[in-house]
């Protein structure tokens, strides 16, 4: 029960603290999630996101039921999944009502003209420490570049670009080149 | 019964649109030329209040959606819809992953996608750049921030109250 609870609060803190996508989650969750209560690891976390990429629904929800699933079962996914979207209920519906025109107020784009920059600052962190983790040798460079390069010329979607990652994946391990080296040791 | 048409019409939008929260957006557009729940001028008021509320995006655009075309019930009708499908498919790959973590094929795929959540990440981040960097001001706190970020190592949450706190101190982005 205390677990369930931990779950859903910590959840409830992350989707009120996430202004954006799913990517702007990223460091709330590296920090909460694997950093204070280790109940991931860094590579978990790249695993979920890039499988939350190609599976139906949007990332932050795949990532909180991933999570949560991890922990406590389905319950726990369940609740991972309450806990999130939460925060989005209760502020978008006082903001639908109540709030909407206070919408247009300039203080209100000062401050998240400096909440971007923070964000911005916050995903160049985690990822400088996930590409020691997620990138374990050359081969795994040269998948990068090339993921990096179709994105920045041929605009291809994500899911794409996790399917042919995966598949590079299983051509390094698996491929030809392996016999080439025995060959070159004998 | 509109809960349901919501509940339905959401439950679609969960199933099909992969990725991130703006890949909801096109599926929105749809919806409001159906639907006479809001047009596509509201639609663009209603991504840039959730844009700048907290929650994720995608969320934020359902629940929207459903409250403006039948208030609370109606909010909590497209949210449920939204995330069910997402629910249910992790809870059973979640169960896979488990079981085959350590089989050399499901490794290998591990180890060939991380690199490319890099990848994606640093082009999400550099799309949220172009908007928070504009000019030398914020070029400044940019680096100032990430030099705090990087040797102190406090909680997010600390640096996104400092910093919307200083957006509104020094007017940013006038």
């Amino acid at each position: 029960m205390k677990q369930l609870w931990d779950l859903f609060a910590v959840f409830f803190k992350i989707g009120l603290f996430t202004f954006g996508g799913g990517y702007a989650m990223l460091p709330l969750l590296q920090d909460e999630l694997v950093r204070r209560r280790r109940w991931a690891t860094d590579e978990e976390l790249m695993d979920y996101y890039s499988i939350g990429q190609c599976t139906p629904g949007i990332i932050a929800i795949n990532v909180a039921t991933f999570i949560g699933c991890k922990q406590k079962g389905k319950l726990g996914g369940g609740i991972s999944t309450l806990g999130m979207v939460m925060p989005s209920l209760i502020i978008i519906m006082l903001a639908a009502s109540v709030l909407e025109r206070y919408m247009h107020n300039p203080y209100l784009g000062y401050a998240f003209a400096g909440i971007r920059i923070a964000v911005t600052a916050l995903i160049l962190d985690t990822l400088i420490g996930l590409w020691k983790k997620g990138i374990e040798d050359k081969k795994g460079i040269v998948i990068f570049l090339c993921c990096a390069l179709l994105l920045l010329f041929f605009n291809l979607s994500a899911v794409w670009i996790v399917l042919l990652a995966a598949l590079s994946g299983l051509a390094c391990r698996f491929c030809p080149l392996r016999f080439k080296r025995k060959d070159g040791e004998k | 019964m509109i809960y349901l048409v919501l509940f339905f019409e959401f439950f679609k939008i969960g199933l099909f649109a992969i990725g991130g929260g703006l890949v909801t957006v096109p599926f929105l557009f749809d919806l409001a030329e159906v639907y006479p729940w809001f047009d596509a001028k509201d639609l663009a008021d209603m991504i840039a209040v959730s844009e700048s509320t907290p929650g994720p995006l995608g969320v934020n655009m359902a629940t929207y959606s459903g409250f403006r075309a039948a208030g609370v019930a109606g909010a909590l009708a497209a949210t449920f819809g939204l995330v069910l499908p997402s629910v249910v498919v992790i809870m059973m790959l979640s169960k896979l992953l488990k079981k085959f973590r350590d089989n050399p094929m499901v490794c290998s795929v591990l180890y060939g996608i991380r690199p490319a959540v890099i990848a994606l990440i640093l082009f999400a981040g550099a799309e949220v750049a172009k908007l928070a960097v504009t000019d030398w001001e914020t070029a400044g706190l940019f680096v100032v921030f990430f030099a705090a970020i990087h040797f102190y190592k406090r909680s997010p949450i600390f640096y996104i109250i400092v910093s919307a706190a200083l957006g509104i101190a020094l007017k940013l982005g006038q």
